[in-house]
């Protein structure tokens, strides 16, 4: 394979976006007839690589040659023209119309300046035929599965012309059953010449799949390698950019040791069984008051769905919950927050601040609802808590009137944070409460979920940051592909340990 | 200086801005735009009745002014108001002497019920089913057409009970009675959306929807109710109609208001993409439109003219509420202000 030259070449690609360098000299290098998995953590520069060679975003530096000649595609169209094509997690067809017509969408066969119905239907069947697909093509989109739906989607993009396919996360939203049909079409298409260039969050598929893998961390190049050759501890920790030599002794965390042997009673929280189809598998979590429980796991691995069957968003399909002894029903996030539980999400900007609304509106909130509509906060006392908690949680405003848009992404990260604290929870879930915040913001929340722990909060604190989990937390949860698999405690709990357990237990 | 910078960036500046040289321009060209007369112990003359006449929209424009801080609009409004007014106008009866079928307060309530059980299908449609709104909302303006003629037989119905004529053309301690009514319901809605957490909710889920379920807000629940409120809204609106003409037309009641409505709401600063509202905005907004309609009148413009003037005023006025333009703007005072106290020191 690599005597050949490749047939797409990616050097020192450099993308610059206000304020941010997404890539600085990152090489990618793709043949024929091959799966290449392109790996790293969030914000990695996965995507802004996909979009660069795909002709969403247009390159600031370096070099892109398809079959050795320099390309520099400017929209997804003029990609397709090269023969470059790309598949999304949301696919992006017309659920409302039939599988042929979406196989041809926009490029119907005609006769007479008519479609040629026929020809579109028995084209279609050829097409999906090539991918050993046997579906009625006269049925709507909507009625067939997902699998199925991925891969109308990737026969849409199959023809003559196609060289290189991009699957962005193919297998996010399907079962056991259907990845290995989806794969076994990958490696069909990969058997018959095409390039494939493939991303996903599951650490087994890249394994199962991946012929060759390249690694990504901060936007910055960490390596190609062959994925026979890599061991998955190493491609974890290159992943997060870790040498093996550095974990291989122990990192304790630091204080809250004494503690964290013994084994939690789930006196705040228990869950048995707990689980979503297509969400995470079912799992035993159990929290204590006064205790930190770290979630650890790469991004995707479940974590977040955990938090979100926990806190009501998404209704677990299987198991039962218990809240300080009494079993619980938690349907939405008001039941949840009846119960006492506190939910931040890691998705700031669409599921937690509310922009044009003032600070001081955004700290009370929450208080706000747990109190409803008309037990209204008096105006003067809404701004003596505000006034408090921007004062407790050290946020950084000149007054509590100013939109919450103003405000940096750390102090913004508080506000979540205090608007919870106003309600006065027994149970706060964090997640992600650190990412894309400034280093001394960092630690002023991380030192304030010891302090709430001290006062006898039981809290989640999810993160992809392993260290700042550690430091956290006095117990760890360890997430890989959409499930629980390891709770460590004491001396087990270090960033080694983490990793190993998400490689495998090698 | 400084003071007017900071009205400039109050958000009632601008449409008031607008009406106020609006109000201007008929100074100078229009004669005896402002004189007011008293007639009969009533105060007469343009003004007066620009305030009358904008009445029924400002009903519509505080109910849609909430709708439209969800994300949401309501286009059914105009339908709703001929619903409204056939079915008053047919609980009153036609009796030429006068004398009323049924108790013209008990007919009142059940117009308004009506509207406002239109209102909550639009809500149901758009809170539960998951329509969107323009959608769930233009069944109603479609299907509403219908039920209105179906209400009066398809025919105009004329109405001869006197006292039902106070609300449109009535008058008390000199001014119009419906301006009274407007006051009363504007009031009520302002206590009731800011001396509770229901202002607040209601801008939460137009600004995030997602982040309010979050912050446990029933989202669905304040979505159904803003609808039906702008359901009775319209049936109040509905009322005023009908008993200023003293008829119910199915056909041409309320026609083509839902628009002048949203263009009340619009103009007076609460944004189309949801969020923060501004009652009293919408009411200025409501004033902006007649005033305009009546200095066209006022001016004879021709009718195919006549919309085009409309719509520059429109667009200008539209133009004054973009964020770009204003930050330029009080920016621009701002440095004027500044230089002022640098030339004196």
């Amino acid at each position: 394979m690599s005597e050949q030259a490749p047939i797409l070449e990616m050097k020192k690609i450099r993308k610059e976006f206000p304020g941010v360098l997404a890539l600085s000299g990152v090489d990618f290098r793709l043949w024929k007839g091959e799966v290449h998995a392109l790996m790293g953590q969030n914000g990695a520069g996965k995507s802004t690589l996909v979009k660069v060679l795909t002709g969403v975003h247009r390159h600031d530096g370096g070099e892109m040659l398809l079959e050795g000649r320099p390309i520099r595609p400017d929209s997804p169209l003029a990609a397709q023209k090269l023969g470059i094509n790309a598949v999304y997690q949301e696919i992006n067809l017309c659920p409302n119309l039939s599988v042929a017509e979406n196989v041809f969408i926009g490029r119907e066969p005609l006769r007479l300046g008519r479609i040629d119905w026929k020809a579109m239907r028995e084209k279609a069947r050829e097409v999906l035929g090539r991918l050993n697909l046997s579906v009625d093509v006269t049925r709507t989109l909507s009625s067939c599965s997902i699998a199925v739906q991925q891969m109308v989607a990737i026969a849409r993009v199959l023809d003559s012309a196609a060289k290189v396919l991009v699957l962005d996360e193919p297998t996010s939203s399907l079962d056991e059953r259907e990845v290995a049909q989806l794969f076994k079409v990958v490696r069909k298409l990969r058997d018959e010449g095409m390039a494939i260039l493939f991303i996903t969050h599951f650490l087994d598929q890249t394994y199962q799949i991946a012929d060759r893998i390249t690694i990504l961390k901060n936007g910055e190049f960490v390596g190609e390698y062959e994925a026979a050759k890599l061991p998955k501890l190493e491609l974890v920790a290159k992943m997060l950019g870790k040498e093996l030599s550095e974990f291989s002794q122990a990192s304790p965390g630091e204080g809250e040791k004494s503690r964290t042997a013994s084994v939690s009673a789930g006196e705040l929280l228990r869950a048995r069984g707990l689980g979503r189809r297509g969400g995470v598998a079912p799992f035993d979590l159990d929290l204590d008051g006064g205790e930190v429980l770290g979630l650890a796991g790469l991004l995707g691995s479940g974590r977040t769905e955990t938090a979100r069957l926990l806190f009501g968003i998404d209704k677990a399909d299987c198991g039962e919950i218990s809240v300080k002894g009494k079993p619980a029903q938690i349907g939405s996030p008001r039941a949840a927050m009846a119960l006492g539980i506190g939910f931040c999400s890691e998705d700031r900007k669409n599921e937690g601040i509310f922009a044009e609304l003032s600070i001081r509106e955004n700290l009370i909130l929450a208080l706000q609802t747990k109190l409803g509509a008309f037990r209204f906060i008096a105006p003067k006392r809404q701004v003596e808590i505000a006034d408090r908690l921007i004062r407790e949680l050290g946020i950084k405003t000149p007054s509590s009137s100013g939109e919450a848009k103003q405000l940096s992404g750390g102090n913004q990260q508080k506000v979540m944070l205090a608007r919870w604290l106003a309600t006065d929870p027994g149970i706060l879930i964090l997640d992600e409460p650190t990412r894309g915040i400034d280093v001394g913001a960092k630690l002023e929340i991380m030192e304030q979920i010891l302090n709430l722990s001290r006062a006898g909060l039981g809290l989640l604190f999810i993160s992809s940051e392993f260290e700042e989990v550690l430091r956290c937390s006095g117990r760890v949860a360890v997430f890989k592909d959409k499930a629980l698999v390891a709770q460590l405690a004491g001396p087990e709990m270090t960033e080694s340990g983490i990793m190993r357990t998400i490689a495998g237990g090698r | 200086m400084a003071f007017l910078r900071n009205l400039s960036r109050k958000k009632i500046f601008w449409p008031l801005a607008a009406l106020v040289l609006l109000m201007c321009f008929n100074l100078f060209f229009t004669p005896n735009f402002f004189r007011v007369e008293i007639k009969e112990g009533h105060l007469y003359g343009n003004v007066i009745d620009i305030l009358k006449n904008s009445a029924p929209i400002m009903f519509l424009a505080i109910g849609l002014t909430l709708v439209i801080a969800t994300k949401g609009v309501d286009i059914s409004v105009g339908s709703v108001v001929a619903i409204s007014a056939g079915v008053v106008a047919m609980l009153i009866g036609g009796d030429l002497k006068g004398v009323p079928k049924n108790p013209i307060l008990l007919s009142m309530a059940a117009a308004v019920l009506v509207a406002t059980l239109a209102g909550m299908w639009n809500g149901l449609l758009v809170s539960r089913v998951g329509m969107q709104p323009v959608i769930a909302t233009l069944i109603l303006l479609v299907a509403g057409r219908g039920i209105a003629m179906v209400t009066t037989n398809a025919m105009v119905v004329w109405l001869y009970a006197k006292p039902f004529a106070l609300l449109g053309q009535g008058y008390l301690l000199g001014l119009p009675f419906s301006l009274y009514m407007v006051a009363f319901l504007l009031l009520a809605t302002m206590l009731v959306t800011r001396r509770t957490a229901l202002g607040l909710f209601i801008e939460a889920v137009g600004i995030n929807p997602t982040a309010a379920r979050f912050a446990g807000i029933n989202a669905r629940n304040i979505v159904f109710w803003v609808y039906a409120f702008s359901g009775f809204c319209a049936g109040i609106s509905g009322l005023v109609v009908c008993s200023t003409v003293m008829s119910a037309d199915g056909n041409n009641a309320g026609d083509g208001y839902e628009m002048n409505a949203i263009l009340a709401v619009v103009l007076g600063g609460t944004s189309m993409s949801g969020g923060k509202f501004y009652l009293m905005g919408s009411m200025v907004g409501a004033l902006i439109v007649q005033t305009l309609t009546t200095t066209i009148y006022a001016f004879n413009v021709p009718p195919e003219i006549a919309f085009l003037v409309k719509a520059v005023v429109v667009w200008v006025v539209s133009l004054l509420q973009s964020p770009d333009l204003r930050s330029g703007m009080a920016g621009f005072l701002g440095r004027r202000s500044e230089g002022g106290k640098e030339a004196a020191a």
